[in-house]
């Protein structure tokens, strides 16, 4: 169970029930943050850190506000302005931040698997904020939670999950999460960029962006990145745009009320036309508060572990004899 | 000091002999070979039960002396070879300095006669530092020592500059040893591309990659009518181009290494990076297919590719991490383990794969038992079973993914033109 874990490094790994103890203690922390006076004992005396190795607004701010209402002590480092910057490993810097009496630090990284490493080594509870194109299971929790308060279980829904599969670690949590509760999920990306062997996933991969959206009760668009382009991925943002992006005339296809979802920052006028984005149904900017509940929630769950946590002897310490 | 061998079954893949004989060494030669040998010797082997079989031949190892004697130098790593019961070993050029001239060459030669524990066959460079511009000075090197050329750890992208290396090669006698990898297919890539690679978020490498420089150099080489040898195969289509092209008579020859028949990519599962490694750990298909190329024939070679690294080099991000295993001390078991006892090799097949097989590829007077012939010899006991440990490698790089299995096949002795080294 959930309580017994140091770290929360991505959905492969969770049960449904424990996603479901997520969302639900989500659903106390939204209460919270709905109130005029924001402010709750509930991590006093912890301290979380962002260690963040990418460039991030919404998901860094979002972590540093929960832990703030929540009146634990919140620092930042960002990779530029550190000691990251002179060279120092990701093990040196986790056990430097760890030393100080952390109880959570949360990282985003640009190699997948860096919060694996990093959690190997430090005794604090390590959150996965982004790692590579491997996962990033707040917003994947964040999306579930989103998806439930507004349409009930999620048993009972497809989701269109759609645009660069191949790139995208919000893709690969919301997968694995929404499977593991039961949803019906079904992915399009531009065959250039469907990761190979995603068919074994348990989703449903659709040949067009089209068959994707008929009747979905969920559309979900995902951030196309301009270097992609460059990279031979697609030829370019108008032919993008024209064949796969979702504008008025395919939202048409899905369910009248389906939810429209995006993990931001939207591209306008490429995945999403302003029309989509800016419909009644879209719930967009409700994701960026719904964000803040569900981080609220994982950094109360996970604040209050780790203290006594064994690591093994660092082999590197032993080791280092060069 | 003169030795006698007991009773040991003698494998000798060369001239197929596979009989229970007594040998006698004596002044570093073999100076008797038949059964019930009677002569006095200042140390006798009890070998029976035992398999006494020609020193092994690694023709594809790392060194990292000169430059990179942290990760492993030629005294820890010949030390680790004559553990693993290799006698005869040819290591790669990507040293610092690149192994590029007669001079460099010149110098492992000399260092691996003052520290070496085994004998060390340098391979010279295809291109003056590695960097797939203009050939290296063959010649020179083949002077000095060097047994065969190969860019190793990096492929010739250029095909023009491979057709030249391999005329040019070719008449210095010099054996070319093709890293085959299309770079520009490479896509960033750091493990095997599929469902693993999707799940750890990794970019995957696809065989191609591999397979369209192995139909590139295969190509190349049939045009001009000269020898080419591919490096550690790890594909199904790799097989299958070499076997083809065999078969229409293109003199290819090739190896794999024992990780490309004794794992697949899941090893590397939880982002470890001592199962990372250039070409990646394929699939279970692959695998399959590596075993058939080498029951049939299409694969003429088993080496480590013994890639020593740092503990630094290793413990980071996947991505970061350097890619390749040590491998001497842990081959000969695994060809036991996963091929012998597998059936998918006989003992003298897999033993004729790791000895005469390469030598003759790299063109040296290794791998054979004979009378008169230098005594290099290893002592095993086939059937022994026990767990690779940490504590046990001899390398100064400790980075295997195998600690922990179960293996088969135990060195008991290396012997070294004449020189014993018990290891138990």
């Amino acid at each position: 169970m959930i309580e017994n874990r140091k770290d929360l490094l991505g959905l492969y790994d969770l049960s449904a029930e424990e996603i479901q103890y997520i969302l639900k203690s989500a659903e106390t922390m939204k209460y919270v943050l709905l109130q005029k006076n924001k402010k709750t004992p509930h991590l006093q005396g912890k301290s979380v850190v962002t260690l963040f190795y990418e460039n991030s607004t919404r998901t860094r701010l979002s972590f540093e506000l929960a832990a703030k209402y929540m009146s634990a002590s919140a620092a930042n480092i960002s990779a530029s302005s550190s000691s990251v910057a002179k060279g120092e490993t990701l093990i040196d810097t986790g056990r430097t931040i760890d030393r100080m009496g952390t109880d959570v630090i949360v990282i985003r990284h640009h190699a997948s698997g860096a919060p694996h490493l990093l959690a190997k080594h430090v005794k604090s509870s390590v959150i996965n904020a982004g790692d590579g194109m491997n996962e990033h299971p707040t917003q994947a929790l964040l999306d579930m939670f989103t998806m439930q308060e507004k349409k009930g279980d999620l048993k009972n829904l497809t989701v269109a999950i759609t645009g660069d599969i191949f790139h995208s670690r919000v893709a690969r949590s919301n997968i694995y999460g929404l499977t593991k509760m039961g949803a019906t999920v079904r992915v399009f990306a531009p065959a250039t960029l469907l990761p190979k062997g995603i068919e074994s996933l348990g989703v449903t991969v659709c040949r067009t962006i089209e068959e994707a959206l008929l009747d979905a009760d969920v559309v979900m668009g995902l951030r196309m990145q301009l270097e992609r382009q460059k990279q031979g991925f697609v030829p370019n943002m108008r032919e993008y745009a024209a064949q796969f992006g979702i504008d008025e005339r395919r939202l048409a296809l899905a369910k009248p009320d389906a939810l429209i979802m995006h993990p931001g920052p939207v591209n306008r006028g490429v995945e999403f036309s302003s029309f989509v984005i800016d419909h009644d149904n879209s719930c967009i900017d409700e994701q960026v508060t719904n964000g803040v509940a569900v981080r609220m929630a994982i950094l109360y769950i996970f604040a209050h572990r780790g203290q006594d946590v064994k690591l093994p002897e660092s082999p590197q310490r032993k080791e280092n004899v060069r | 000091m003169s030795v006698l061998i007991k009773n040991g079954r003698v494998i000798d893949p060369a001239t197929g002999l596979d009989d229970i004989l007594d040998i006698f060494i004596e002044n570093g030669t073999i100076q008797g070979m038949e059964k019930g040998l009677s002569v006095s010797a200042a140390r006798t082997i009890d070998a029976e039960g035992l398999v006494v079989v020609p020193g092994l031949v690694d023709m594809h190892c790392h060194l990292r002396e000169p430059g990179y004697e942290y990760k492993e130098d030629i005294e820890s790593g010949t030390k680790s070879a004559l553990a693993g019961g290799f006698t005869s070993i040819a290591c790669m050029a990507n040293t610092n300095p690149v192994m590029d001239t007669g001079a460099q060459i010149t110098f492992v030669k000399s260092r691996s006669a003052a520290v070496g524990h085994v004998h060390v066959y340098p391979i010279g460079a295809v291109s003056q530092g590695l960097k797939g511009e203009q050939l290296s000075e063959m010649g020179d090197m083949k002077n000095a020592g060097a047994v065969a050329v190969s860019d190793d750890g990096k492929p010739v992208d250029n095909p023009s500059l491979m057709r030249r290396a391999l005329i040019y090669a070719n008449m210095m006698q010099l054996p070319l040893i093709s890293h085959a990898e299309e770079r520009r297919l490479l896509d960033g890539g750091t493990m095997n591309e599929g469902l693993t690679a999707t799940v750890m978020g990794l970019r995957g490498i696809s065989n191609a990659v591999e397979e369209a420089m192995v139909a590139r150099d295969i190509l190349i080489a049939e045009a001009e009518g000269v020898p080419i040898h591919i490096a550690h195969l790890s594909t199904r289509g790799s097989v299958e181009l070499v076997r083809q092209a065999k078969k229409r008579g293109v003199q290819v020859t090739c190896e794999t290494c024992p990780h490309y028949f004794s794992l697949t990519e899941e090893a590397v599962r939880d982002y470890d990076t001592n199962a990372k490694m250039n070409p990646p750990l394929r699939t279970a298909a692959d695998v399959e297919a590596i075993k058939i190329g080498l029951a049939d024939g299409t694969i003429d070679a088993i080496a480590t590719d013994h890639a020593p690294h740092h503990i630094d080099d290793k413990l980071c991000e996947f991505e970061y991490a350097a890619n390749g295993i040590i491998g001497f001390e842990t081959a000969l078991p695994l060809g036991i383990t996963h091929l012998v006892r597998q059936n998918i090799l006989s003992l003298p097949a897999l033993i004729q794969k790791m000895t005469v097989n390469p030598a003759d590829i790299l063109r040296i007077p290794k791998g054979r038992i004979a009378v008169d012939g230098m005594a290099d010899l290893t002592i095993f006991d086939a059937s022994a079973q026990y767990e690779i440990t940490k504590e046990s490698i001899k390398s100064k790089a400790k980075n295997t993914p195998f600690i922990g299995s179960k293996v088969y096949g135990k060195v008991l002795y290396t012997i070294v033109e004449g020189k014993v080294t018990a290891w138990e």
